[in-house]
């Protein structure tokens, strides 16, 4: 859904276009380390600025040209991939954001698919809340999750679920705060969230299936999933025997866990950044609706909504809280809604690092036994070859 | 390699408006929607005066009329929700041939209508005017990172190619009897977007590697064109200078 001119005001037009500038220019240096080539056993290549264009090119073409594979969903009608939180997820989030911002830009001025002025709210909202909302949850969900192929494409599949609507949150927030028109804030909140909990579950569904191809083939490409591989196990048959009695045999005991700290270091922080941006946005758009309710009875309406959330919540996962949004298409629930959803997400992300710090000091004790007990083994190091 | 690149929005002719430096073509265009977006909705002739500045422009160009209307067809989709607009929005309602519309909805409707129309009008007389190599190059001259504008027309380059890729493996699908008819088909359609993934992902090292080869070290070189001279500007000026009086008498009267 690409906004047109004179859809949001230009003031608001303007700051968009500001906060998408800012964050194209980061995303320029955070592609050049993303795209500058990796090895999974050891430090990334030297950081290749003169890798980025072409790549980045290439997977531009990709988004631009994926966007035109129609699915067929029932009766004739069909849909296709929006990309961002799969751009997200294959080639990590600066280069996620970079190429969506490009393919945005080109369908602007080519094809006047999106007003000029309205590149910057485009932006922001397609490429930047997507790709970050996908690939926050995204690397929460795998932290989380038990390592391995299956988790990585569950992750996909909430991680794109999740960044549809979330994108069309943040729309909200934007024509609140800039839009042009009369229209209750509540009524676009419920039409826009409800309309794509069910874009994004095809979405979501598509990017899925397609990260688990590529992860078939070529699991080293997938960026999201790079911590996940496993180093090269050594056996020395059985047929060899002792007679061949070679020292590498020693080795598988304790390379699997050499890779782990590292990523789970590298990630903690990621996740941790990514909840705070999540949190932010949620908070923003729903303080935006807070200030705009004109009477005091939607007001009420809302601090119900906020009561009624507390025992939701508890059970409740966020895809649910979701489906409850769709439900009701009561602009005076909705409210309450947005507050759920923003809680619900400060949660859930907030529940994900508690679990994930539970995980790595779980894994320090892990390791510490393990090293305690190869120290043990030292000196009897050559027993269960010789058996 | 000279023929790929011409996209099928570019109209090649020779008129005053191509040959105008792309730059200033593109901050041209850009001031005029800035000023369209910036008139109050209620100064109804404004927009006719928007109206009739694009057509003068499309003459100058030589772009035909119905060219241009069906290039506005990709407004459809918001077309829709304008519609839609005097029945949800809320305020005083006017009655219209037996239908309660919402009169804060109709304005917000034809302001939609209105300057979207126009926006999207003026972005195709740029596309059809200016070639895609020179819109690349004003945006770099226009101070956009060179870095931005190479992955840009790396994008635009390889689009065509991709996209004959992801036709063949169409082609290869249907030789081989399937037929994508529902959600069930999702599979291996969502294989094929995977396989397409890495054909441009390993085609863009191939493209990296023979690159570097031939001396690459991550600038292209830009062709130092004359910068644009003071007749030049005036002349690309003309459209939105004329806007901006528009502009502002809809401010004022």
């Amino acid at each position: 859904m690409h906004v047109p001119d004179g859809f949001i005001d230009a003031p608001v037009s303007a700051a968009a276009g500001v906060l998408a500038a800012a964050a194209v220019a980061v995303s320029l240096r955070g592609a050049r380390r993303e795209l500058g080539g990796h090895r999974p056993d050891g430090p990334d290549l030297a950081p290749g600025a003169e890798r980025t264009a072409p790549l980045a090119g290439l997977v531009a073409a990709f988004i631009f040209a994926v966007q035109m594979l129609n699915f067929p969903v029932a009766a004739g009608t069909s849909g296709h991939l929006l990309g961002g939180a799969l751009a997200a997820i294959l080639v990590g989030p600066y280069t996620g954001v970079l190429c969506v911002s490009v393919v945005l830009l080109m369908q602007g001025v080519l094809f006047a698919d999106g007003g000029l002025t309205a590149l910057g709210v485009n932006i922001t909202d397609m490429a930047v809340v997507t790709v970050l909302v996908a690939y926050g949850i995204f690397r929460g969900l795998v932290k989380v999750l038990p390592r391995g192929r299956r988790a990585v494409t569950a992750a996909a599949f909430v991680a794109a679920a999740v960044s549809v609507p979330a994108a069309a949150v943040a729309f909200t927030g934007m024509y609140a705060l800039g839009g042009t028109t009369d229209v209750p804030i509540g009524t676009v909140f419920a039409a826009m969230t409800g309309v794509h909990v069910l874009i994004g579950l095809g979405e979501a569904a598509i990017t899925a299936l397609t990260v688990g191809a590529v992860l078939a083939v070529r699991p080293d490409l997938v960026y999201g999933a790079r911590g996940l591989a496993k180093p090269l196990e050594l056996r020395t048959s059985p047929l060899a025997g002792p007679a061949a009695g070679r020292e590498p045999s020693g080795e598988p005991a304790d390379t699997p866990d050499a890779p782990r700290p590292v990523a789970a270091r590298r990630s903690t922080r990621r996740v941790w950044l990514a909840g705070v941006a999540a949190a932010l946005v949620c908070a923003g758009g729903v303080s935006y609706y807070a200030s705009t309710s004109p009477d005091g009875l939607e007001k009420v309406a809302q601090d119900e909504g906020m009561d009624a959330k507390a025992e939701d919540h508890a059970a409740k996962d966020s895809p649910l809280a979701d489906y409850s949004v769709k439900d009701i298409a009561n602009p005076r629930i909705s409210g309450g809604l947005a507050g759920v959803i923003g809680v619900g997400a400060t949660l859930a992300v907030g529940t994900g690092v508690f679990v994930v710090v539970r995980r790595r000091r779980g894994a320090a004790r892990d390791t510490a036994v393990a090293d305690a007990a190869t120290g043990d083994a030292t000196q009897p190091r050559h027993t269960p070859e010789s058996a | 390699m000279g023929a790929g690149h011409a996209h099928k929005l570019y109209r090649p002719a020779h008129s005053p408006v191509h040959a105008l430096p792309p730059h200033c073509k593109i901050a041209a265009v850009l001031c005029f929607v800035l000023a369209v977006v910036a008139t109050p909705r209620t100064a109804l002739w404004a927009f006719a005066l928007y109206a009739l500045l694009l057509a003068a422009v499309a003459a100058a160009a030589r772009v035909p009329a119905g060219f241009l209307l069906k290039r506005l067809l990709i407004e459809v989709p918001f077309v829709a929700f304008a519609v839609l607009m005097p029945f949800v929005a809320t305020g005083p309602r006017v009655h219209i041939l037996g239908l309660s519309l919402s009169e804060s909805g109709l304005w917000g409707a034809w302001n939609i209508l209105a300057k979207g129309t126009l926006g999207v009008a003026a972005s195709v007389l740029l596309a059809a005017t200016t070639e895609l190599r020179g819109l690349l190059l004003g945006l770099q001259r226009l101070r956009m990172p060179p870095l931005l504008v190479q992955i840009a027309s790396f994008m635009i380059r390889y689009g065509d190619v991709i996209a004959d890729e992801l036709r063949r493996m169409r082609i290869a699908r249907l030789s081989r009897g399937f037929e994508a008819r529902g959600v069930r088909h999702w599979g291996v359609l969502a294989k094929s977007a995977g396989a397409l993934f890495i054909r441009s992902y390993e085609r863009g090292e191939r493209v990296h590697l023979a690159m570097v080869s031939r001396g690459y070290t991550g600038t292209l070189p830009v062709p130092d064109a004359a910068p644009a001279t003071g007749g030049q500007w005036s002349r690309a000026a003309a459209l939105p200078a004329a806007a901006l009086a528009v502009c502002l008498l809809g401010w004022t009267l």
